[in-house]
Order: structure tokens, then sequence, then C-alpha cells
């Protein structure tokens, strides 16, 4: 469906770089909310239920200020993401119009979760003030469910797309005889599944964790750094080698149900026995290999544990139905990189466990801090790198096997697309540089509060320093008490 | 059970119109509010009646996304086509209006909330008109299978008409709303600001509905026959004394009913639009039988709607249930312990 700025496919319509671009640009952007779409909940329901159960005003603290970033966080999220639904007509209107009824249930299945999802999400949001503790904890516990539930339906959709199956085509070509259960359980399915929701919930924790990492580091090592690092990042860390183990299966999966886009993600070029394991290095059209550190035997004993496994290489099929070689290229990079931070990320794991199960306590060295401040950026890097390498590993289909992506694009000028490109690349550049700086802005008052001085705070009797303060006191101008502010609790606007 | 789909999707359509609309309503009042001292108090009551609701309202656009490209692929497919600009338009209005939204309320500088207020109003009136656009092209009969994306196909007296009715539309289920909230959050002022809008809205309602009369005659002939004859008619008549009664309920000052009437008379007009335009999806040129996907497909298309139903009824009913009652509130500062900044306006 989509690939990346260095890919010119060959014979292809002019519409087909600036739609790939367009699709790529949306979806890398909006990839980078949905760990916190599909996790944060969880992990903030964790850290809500610690804090009720414990009557721990630390934790509920804690839980409160990330619903306040889930609220910012999840509206950007719903937004962007209603836009892929668009693109997906403005696009690729050539798959959605034959093959729509055969993998679309999917995302049926995903809207309807995304519609409970908003549901619950609002009601969790807004229900701290007013609802009864406990209430208002059982009525979010759902919410982790429908991400789930939403992650299927996708997933179920993209995994079609790697291994469509469920149908037969007539003499046109077209499909018939849909079968949507199969349509839904395609074989790619559980293995990229599993593999997603394990990522999102390790990167939302890595990143939040990686928050108050930095946060020690500076030096703030109260409870609530402490506590705030703790939570997310045991989530984390017990999920990496989870994770590691799921990665293999996943990459064992494409290995044997699509051996071309495993062959392009380790760049083998001929078909054969012994093959070696290259770590990144550059495949060249002509099939051979620059640069790069390679292992003998390596990848047929990863692939199939044993040196003679057989692994099917590129040229098997002819240059038209496989990536190119800048394709398998980049696949390969995406691949590598995103396994060497898979295992970093297990040493760091396995560094935690032991000071916990030496000492009981986390690890006291400022590298393990740096180590895990790193982790959530790194985390949202392999989160990138593993959708890199599903989408160009498929290259040059839409469908694989069925529909190349050329065949799907739209017949709209390639111009308006650039210039489409250019709108949305401004608007996202915009909303996420906006929706960075007003979370960093929450967290700057949130510190601000937590260090400051005491009288600071005294000035601003509670609920009055809110622009929408309780809805029972609906005049906004005569609640100001602090000076200078406090009061006014609507907004500029349009004027 | 194609027709059964088709008849879902008008209703997830009449539930984005009125849900959604509600929504683009109010951001058009935003619009309107006036200056930054001027415009406060309805801006207050508008964020706080949206806050909790709007993404919510706005998720039935993406079911009917769905439900389009699951169920009638191959309209999907020529609609997307032909309606290249006016929904790539609309796809970035609403990412606008969703982010300048979200982002104005926990911004303290009144300078930044003008920026985003300001972006958010302003995509709160092109989104509808796109929208309405869209369908207005579809209703003439511009949209075929195979038709490219040109100007013509929204560009025209019907699209443009459309849109403009999608406006007024939205903008006099906001102003019910907004009036209807007024009442509940104690705001009396507003609530005469808002009714006063309302009845302004519903009559330019009325009057983009006489101008149509004869700029459509002959420019969307199928649809229009539809809509003075038979079903359509009957069901046009029932949204214009769901109007009526709106306005008369509005002018007698009784609230009460006014939010369920309004709904009703757009989802009335939404539902004529359908009854309408039978047997087709794409007037003249493509059925509904000829655009259905496979029938497995459908089949289970309903099956998953129906879980669906049972399971977000409750939820959805819960949350309304909850926000009308006034239990859902935001954060406020003194919850999260957040401290004010220097620049802070509020």
């Amino acid at each position: 469906m989509l690939s990346t700025a260095a890919l010119l496919a060959n014979s292809t319509p002019a519409q087909l770089l600036p739609a790939r671009e367009l699709m790529a640009f949306t979806l890398a952007s909006h990839i980078l909310l949905v760990p916190f779409g599909v996790a944060l909940p969880f992990i903030t329901l964790l850290m809500h239920h610690r804090g009720l159960r414990r009557n721990d005003p630390v934790a509920l603290l804690l839980a409160r200020r990330w619903s306040a970033v889930m609220a910012v966080q999840f509206a950007i999220g719903v937004v962007t993401g209603t836009v892929l639904s668009f693109e997906f007509g403005l696009l690729w209107p050539g798959m959605m119009g034959r093959w729509g009824d055969v993998f679309g249930l999917g995302f049926g299945i995903e809207a309807w979760a995304f519609f409970l999802e908003a549901v619950l999400i609002a009601i969790y949001l807004y229900g701290w003030r007013r609802l009864k503790p406990w209430t208002h904890f059982w009525l979010a516990v759902p919410l982790p469910l429908a991400a789930l539930m939403g992650a299927f339906g996708i997933i179920a959709a993209n995994s079609w797309m790697n291994t469509p199956q469920g149908f037969s085509l007539d003499a046109q070509g077209k499909p018939i005889h849909v079968d949507v259960q199969q349509a839904i359980f395609t074989p790619m399915f559980g293995p990229e599944y599993w593999h997603f929701v394990v990522a999102m919930l390790l990167t939302a924790g890595y990143v939040v964790a990686g928050v108050y990492a930095v946060g020690w580091l500076r030096g703030r090592r109260d409870r609530y750094h402490r506590l705030g690092f703790t939570v997310p990042f045991t989530v984390a860390a017990i999920l990496t080698p989870v994770q590691f183990m799921l990665g293999d299966s996943a990459a064992r999966a494409v290995f044997h149900k699509q051996p071309i886009k495993f062959a392009a993600t380790e760049i083998v070029w001929k078909t054969d026995t012994h093959v070696p394991e290259y770590m990144f290095g550059r495949l060249h059209p002509d099939g051979t290999i620059s640069g790069g550190l390679k292992i003998p035997q390596l990848d047929s004993i990863l692939a199939g544990f044993s040196p003679d496994t057989k692994v099917t290489g590129l040229s098997s099929v002819a240059a038209s139905d496989r990536p190119t070689a800048t394709q398998a290229t980049i696949a390969h990079w995406a691949f590598d990189i995103m396994v060497t931070v898979g295992s970093v990320l297990i040493l760091l794991a396995l560094w935690y466990a032991w000071c916990w199960w030496r000492h009981r306590d986390n690890p006291r060295s400022r590298w393990f801090y740096r180590c895990g401040a790193l982790a959530g950026v790194a985390c949202l890097v392999t989160v990138e790198c593993g959708w890199i390498t599903t989408e160009v590993g498929r290259q040059p289909w839409i469908v694989y096997h069925h529909m190349r992506v050329s065949e799907a694009v739209t017949s709209t000028r390639a111009g308006s697309l650039w210039a489409m490109l250019g709108i949305v690349m401004v608007v996202y550049a915009a909303v996420f540089g906006a929706f960075l700086a007003v979370v960093l802005k929450m967290r700057t008052r949130w510190r601000i509060a937590d260090e400051g001085s005491a009288a600071a705070r005294a000035e601003l009797p509670p609920e009055t320093d809110t622009p929408y303060g309780p809805r029972s006191e609906p005049e906004p101008t005569t609640t100001g008490a602090a000076p200078g502010g406090g009061s006014g609790r609507t907004s500029g606007g349009a004027s | 059970m194609a027709d059964f789909i088709a008849w879902v999707m008008v209703l997830a359509i009449a539930a984005y119109a009125c849900a959604g609309g509600t929504d683009y309503g109010a951001g058009f009042w935003d619009l309107l509010a006036g200056g930054a001292e001027r415009g406060k108090r309805p801006r207050w009551l508008i964020d706080h009646a949206m806050a909790p609701v709007w993404e919510v309202n706005n998720v039935w656009l993406i079911f009917i996304l769905v439900i389009m490209w699951t169920g009638f692929p191959t309209m999907f497919q020529a609609v997307f086509s032909a309606m290249w600009l006016p929904l790539a338009l609309a796809a970035v209005g609403m990412v606008l209006r969703g982010a300048g939204f979200a982002l104005r309320k926990p911004t303290r500088r009144l300078a930044q909330q003008r920026i985003y207020g300001a972006v958010f109003a302003v995509s709160s009136l092109l989104t509808p008109f796109f929208l309405g656009a869209v369908l207005g092209g579809i209703a003439s009969g511009r949209v075929k299978v195979g038709t490219t994306a040109s100007a013509d196909a929204w560009a025209n007296g019907t699209s443009v008409l459309v849109g403009l009715l999608a406006i007024a539309a939205t903008a006099f289920l906001g102003a019910v709303f907004l009036g209807s909230d007024a009442l509940r959050f104690g705001a009396d002022d507003l609530v005469d600001y808002f009714r006063l809008r309302a009845m302004i809205a519903f009559g330019v309602v009325v009057v983009l509905a006489l101008i149509g009369l004869p700029v459509t005659h002959d420019d969307a002939r199928y649809v229009w026959d539809g809509l003075t004859g038979g079903l359509g008619l009957l069901l046009i008549i029932l949204a214009a004394v769901c109007g009526l009664a709106t306005v008369l309920l509005l002018w007698r000052r009784s609230y009460g009913w006014s939010r369920h009437t309004s709904v009703a008379s757009v989802a009335l007009v939404v539902g004529a639009w359908g009854c309408a335009q039978r047997p087709y999806v794409l007037p003249t040129s493509l059925t509904v039988a000829e655009a259905a996907g496979a029938a497995h497909t459908l089949r289970w298309l309903m099956i998953v709607t129906g879980i669906a139903i049972v399971l977000i009824g409750p939820a959805l009913v819960l949350l309304y249930r909850l926000d009308t009652m006034g239990e859902l509130e935001e954060l406020t500062d003194a919850d999260t312990r957040a401290a004010r900044t220097p620049g802070d306006d509020l």
C-alpha cells in the first residue's frame, strides 16, 4: 500500500509516487499515536487501580495526569485515523472497489470497537470529578478490551493484504464466493496480531517510563517519579522477552507464507541452503551485496533451525513481481533495526529483573535510567520500522499476488496529489507540533506545581484556576479569584 | 439483504447528520460568536457542551465509510474517484477541526486559543459544506462508475445548494442543542441567545429548500421526483412538521422536546433522500443490487452490526445520560495539580 521516499516503482502511473508518499506520511504519523490509543488506557488503569486499592494519592495523581494527556492524544488520534479511512478511497479506489467486500469487514469490527472506545474514554476522562471512584474505575475497565478489539479489526485487514484468502476468482478475475471467516483469520493474522498488540503495550510502557526516567536523571527522586517510572517500565520489561519470541514467530510465518518478502527482509538473492545472514548491508540490482556484517549459515538456521534449510531468493520470481533492490534494502534495514532494538531492550529488561531479584529495588545506575529514557524513543522508531518492513517488503503488491499497488491507485492527476501531500504535511506538522507543545506545557505546569512554593499555590484557590470550571457555576466572570486570572473559563476562538 | 444494508447506511448517515451535525453547528456558532470578550460566554458553553461527546459524534462517519466500502465497494470506488477534491478537503477540514478543538481546551494563552479556535470554527463550516456538496453531486447523478475527478461533479448548483443546506441544518441543530444545554447549565442569557439563532437558522433552511426546488428540478430530476411524490414526500412533510414543531416549541420556550423534534426533522430529511434515491445508490446508473458486495460479507456485516448495537447501545445511552445529568466534567488544574505559568491569560 505504501512505501518510502526513495521508491520510484518501474513502469507505473505518475500518480503512484505521490499517492504512496501521502499514504506513507499519514500512516507514519498516525502510527506514532497508536501505541497510546491502544495501551495508555491499560497502563493508566493499572495506576488508577493501585491508587484506589492502596489509597495512594500519588498514584491517583499520576493516573489523572495521564488521562489528561490521553484526552488530547486520543482526539488527535481520532482525526488522523479518520483521514486514513478517507485515504483508502481517495488514494486506492481500485483496491477498495474490487476487494472492499472481501476484507472490509475487519474495518467494520474496528469501527464499532472504536466507537465503543470513544464512548468509554469519554466517560473515563470526564468522570473523574463526579462519579464514585470505584464506579468510575470499573466503567473504564472494558476500555483496553475495546482497544484490543479495534486492533483485531485493523490487523485482520492488513494481514489479509499480506496473505489474502477467503474468495475465489471468476473468469474476469473478480472475487466471488467470499468467505468472511477465512478472510479474517488469514495465515499471517495470528503472528501479526500478537506481535502488534505487544508492541503497542511495550512502546507505551517504555515511552511513559522514559518521561520519568528523565525526571529521575534530573534529580527529581521522589515517590512520584519512582512510581511513574516503575509501573509502566515493569509492564514493558515483562513483555520484552515475550515480544522477542512473538517477533521470531512472525518472521518465521513470513518465511513460510511470504517467501519473497522474507527474501527481501533478509536480502537473499538466490534460492539456496546454508544461506548467510547479513546484518545491514546493501543489495544491488545485480544481486550483489555490499557492506554489512556477514554471518555464515545463520539465515538458514534462523529460518528453519538447520543450516540445510532452503531459503527462497528474490531472483526466483520475475523482477516485476518482487521488491526492487532498493525496496529490499529498505525493508532489510527496517527489519534489522527492529531486531537490534528488540535485542538491546531484552538486555535492559534483564538488568531490571536482576536488580529486582537481588535487591528488590530499581537499579541505581544512572546508565540504567539513561537507557530507560532512550527506550521509549527507540520503541517508537521500532514501531515505524516494523511497519516499513511489513509494507515495503510486500511490494509491488497491495494485495499479495492479486493486485499491484499501481492497479489500485487513483486516477487523480499527480499534480493534485503532490499538492495535497504538501497541504497534509504542513497541516500535520502544525497539528503534531501543537500537540507536542501542549503536552510539554502541561508537563511544565505540573512540574512547577510539584516543585512550587506553597505560596504560589495558595494564590490559586482550588477549582478556580481552570478555564472550564465546574458546570454548576456557569458565570465565567464571577469566579476569578486569583489575581490576573483564575477565571474566564471560556476561550478565544475566531474573532 | 443489500437493501437492508443500504438502509443501515442511510440510518448511519442520518445519525452522523444529527450527532455530527449538532457538533458542526456548535462550531458554526463559535465562528459567529464575535470577539474574544463578546464571544466568551457562548464559547464557554460550546466547549462545555461538546467536550465529552464530540469524538463519539464523529465516529459515525468512519462507520459510514466502512459500510460503504464493505457493502457497496463499487459505489465507494466511484464516489471517491469522482469526488476527489471535496472529500480530500473535507478530510483536511476534519483534522483541523478536531485538532483545533482538542488543543484549544488545554491551552491557557488567549492568543493561542484564538488560533486554535479559529481553525476549529472555520473548518466546522467547510467540512459540512464539502460533505453536502458530495451528496448533492451524487443526488444529481453526476457520479457514475468510471467518472473521473472533475470540478463539475461538485461545483454545480445542486451541490452548492446541498452544501449550504448542510451548513444551515447543522447551525439549526447546533443552536437548538446549545439552547437546551444553556438551560441545563443554568446560563439563562444564553438560552435566548441560541433560541433566536435556532429560529433564524430554521428560516435559512426553509429559504434554501425553496430556492432548491427550481434549481434541482432539472439538475437532479430523479431525486427531485422522489422527494416530491410518494413516500419521499411523506417523509419530507413529516420533517417539515417536526421542524415547525421545533420552532413552535422554541417560540413558547418549552425546551423539553425541541431537541428531539429538531433531530427528527434532520433524520427524516436524510430518510426522505434515501427513499427518493431508491433503488439506486448512484441515481440512474447504479442500483443497490448492482453495487452490493458479496452476500456472505453482507450477512456478516449485519451480524457484526447487531452485536455492536448490543454492546454499544447501552454504553452510548450511559454516556448521553451521564452527560445530560451533568456527571461528566473535565479535570481541572486543581485535580491534576497544575500551576499557572507566566503568560497565561486565564
